[in-house]
């Protein structure tokens, strides 16, 4: 069964269509990154995958449950990573893991198990007591990514996480969150635009003025549509859409 | 059942634990009525006679008469401040945060409303503590009777806040708030001089303060901290609530706010 299912998905502000017709899968263990221009509809798109919007028309499934019909099935299995940091920067990295764990109705006991794993995981074992706000970027990155697999879901969100990185903590970034996919069967969409986070075996998925232009595997996409990455990109975006 | 109380009990912790890490937040609060009471209060005492009204007595000083109604004002400050940041928070803060939990909207948005009330009830209790070392001391048991009084008083503003913030996108910023909600509700109310004072000035004057539900949430708490019971007030305060609060879920749709930005 696959992680994430997204069919024919339209969203509208107004006159203004800002997705249309998007319908793309997402198996478990897959890396998927989502690349797009500015207003080609991605933030939309994550707007109704975390339910921050609701639906119009078409469906999202994750973990095979409808965010139309059973929502909070649905969000159970998805963990996000937003593009600005939402922790609260007073509280220590543990009092922030614990609210979100009480987010998702985890008892104390299992909070502190799945904190203790996930700190670990994530080498900030030693940090849990201090404030988010001493943290660097890349530490501040990393527990998001703990606090959004406390309560280990099947799909991992990640909205442009790489954004005020330095170089090494964006590759480290990268690297970890493809060993929880092949470890942990976890699914990973990953909006960017930066083109260098690819991967060749990665699905990839083009958005460009709300509609899906592109999905595959990088490597024969790039090769369909020019040779590399760059120069398909730039082909499947620069193109008007048909309507 | 236990994760809806685990779920409660985690945005009360985080609640505290923001209100104990910004003490400065907590002591400008405390501020402004404390101006109120030491500095407009003394001055206005000698203009403003104090006829014997229930819930008193006796005659009272004017600082007696004037605490209900600032402790009521801290409320209302919070209660608006609290919204307009959870409006503000919802394309990009925290409240993302708390809309991807699994757990039902409104239980998530009622305990939001419900924490930030107890906190603020830490912020009155203080003001309340002070005021008594000045020498405004209302019964002991009386302080106890207000706890519910005030709480509910907290609930009704904070849903009002959350309903008027997704209603209206110009409340966006606080100025705004501050002259089209937060003067109007407080000036037109007992809270600075009872109703009848009111009403040898204007009777419209007057009849927009007996309808404003703030005058109601200040004699609700004057009252309870006199050992008093206000049944017309604690009806328009609890209907008022289940009404605010009702409204304020139904409308609270961050997609709208989005919509009508693009429309």
């Amino acid at each position: 069964m696959n992680t994430l299912e997204v069919s024919e998905l339209s969203f509208a502000y107004g006159a203004r269509q800002a997705l249309s017709q998007v319908s793309f899968n997402l198996g478990p263990g897959r890396f998927a990154a989502l690349l797009g221009p500015n207003g080609a509809g991605k933030s939309t798109l994550i707007a109704l995958l975390t339910r921050l919007y609701d639906l119009q028309r078409g469906d999202i499934r994750v973990g095979g449950h409808s965010l139309r019909s059973a929502p909070r099935s649905a969000l159970r299995q998805l963990g996000v990573v937003f593009q600005q940091s939402t922790l609260d920067l007073d509280l220590s990295v543990e009092q922030n893991l614990r609210y979100h764990a009480a987010l998702h109705g985890l008892s104390r006991r299992q909070s502190t198990i799945r904190i203790d794993a996930e700190l670990n995981r994530q080498a900030l074992t030693e940090r849990r007591r201090e404030r988010v706000r001493e943290l660097n970027g890349g530490h501040r990155r990393r527990v998001e990514i703990a606090r959004a697999l406390l309560h280990e879901p099947r799909l991992l969100l990640l909205d442009e996480a790489s954004v005020g990185l330095d170089p090494a903590s964006r590759l480290a970034l990268n690297q970890h969150l493809r060993s929880l996919c092949r470890e942990q069967r976890i699914s990973v969409l990953w909006t960017t635009h930066l083109l260098d986070e690819v991967q060749p075996s990665d699905d990839l998925l083009i958005l460009h003025q709300g509609r899906l232009v592109a999905s595959g595997q990088a490597d024969a996409l790039s090769q369909e549509h020019g040779g590399d990455l760059g120069s398909a990109f730039s082909r499947l975006t620069t193109a008007g859409v048909r309507p | 059942m236990n994760a809806y109380w685990q779920c409660f009990s985690g945005i009360v912790l985080r609640e505290w634990l923001r209100f104990v890490l910004q003490r400065t937040r907590f002591l400008s609060a405390l501020v402004r009525p404390l101006l109120w009471l030491l500095v407009f209060a003394a001055g206005f005492r000698a203009a403003l006679g104090i006829a014997i009204i229930e819930p008193y007595d006796t005659y009272i000083p004017y600082e007696v008469y004037i605490i209900p109604g600032l402790a009521c004002m801290i409320l209302l400050f919070n209660g608006m401040q609290g919204s307009l940041s959870m409006v503000y928070d919802r394309e990009m803060g925290s409240m993302r945060v708390l809309l991807t939990s699994p757990l039902p909207r409104t239980f998530l948005l009622c305990s939001k409303l419900l924490a930030t009330s107890l906190i603020s009830l830490l912020q009155v209790y203080a003001f309340l503590a002070i005021a008594w070392a000045y020498g405004v001391q209302p019964p002991a048991l009386g302080l106890l009777i207000a706890l519910p009084a005030l709480l509910l008083v907290a609930l009704m503003l904070s849903a009002l806040g959350l309903l008027l913030s997704n209603a209206i996108r110009q409340l966006e910023n606080f100025a705004g708030v501050m002259n089209f909600v937060i003067f109007p509700l407080f000036f037109l109310s007992s809270a600075l001089y009872p109703l009848w004072k009111m009403r040898e000035a204007s009777e419209w004057l007057y009849g927009l303060c007996a309808l404003n539900p703030f005058t109601h949430a200040v004699e609700l708490v004057r009252f309870a901290l006199y050992e008093r019971f206000n049944p017309l007030a604690l009806a328009v305060c609890i209907g008022l609530t289940l009404l605010f609060a009702l409204l304020a879920v139904l409308t609270f749709n961050p997609q709208h706010a989005a919509l009508r930005k693009a429309g």
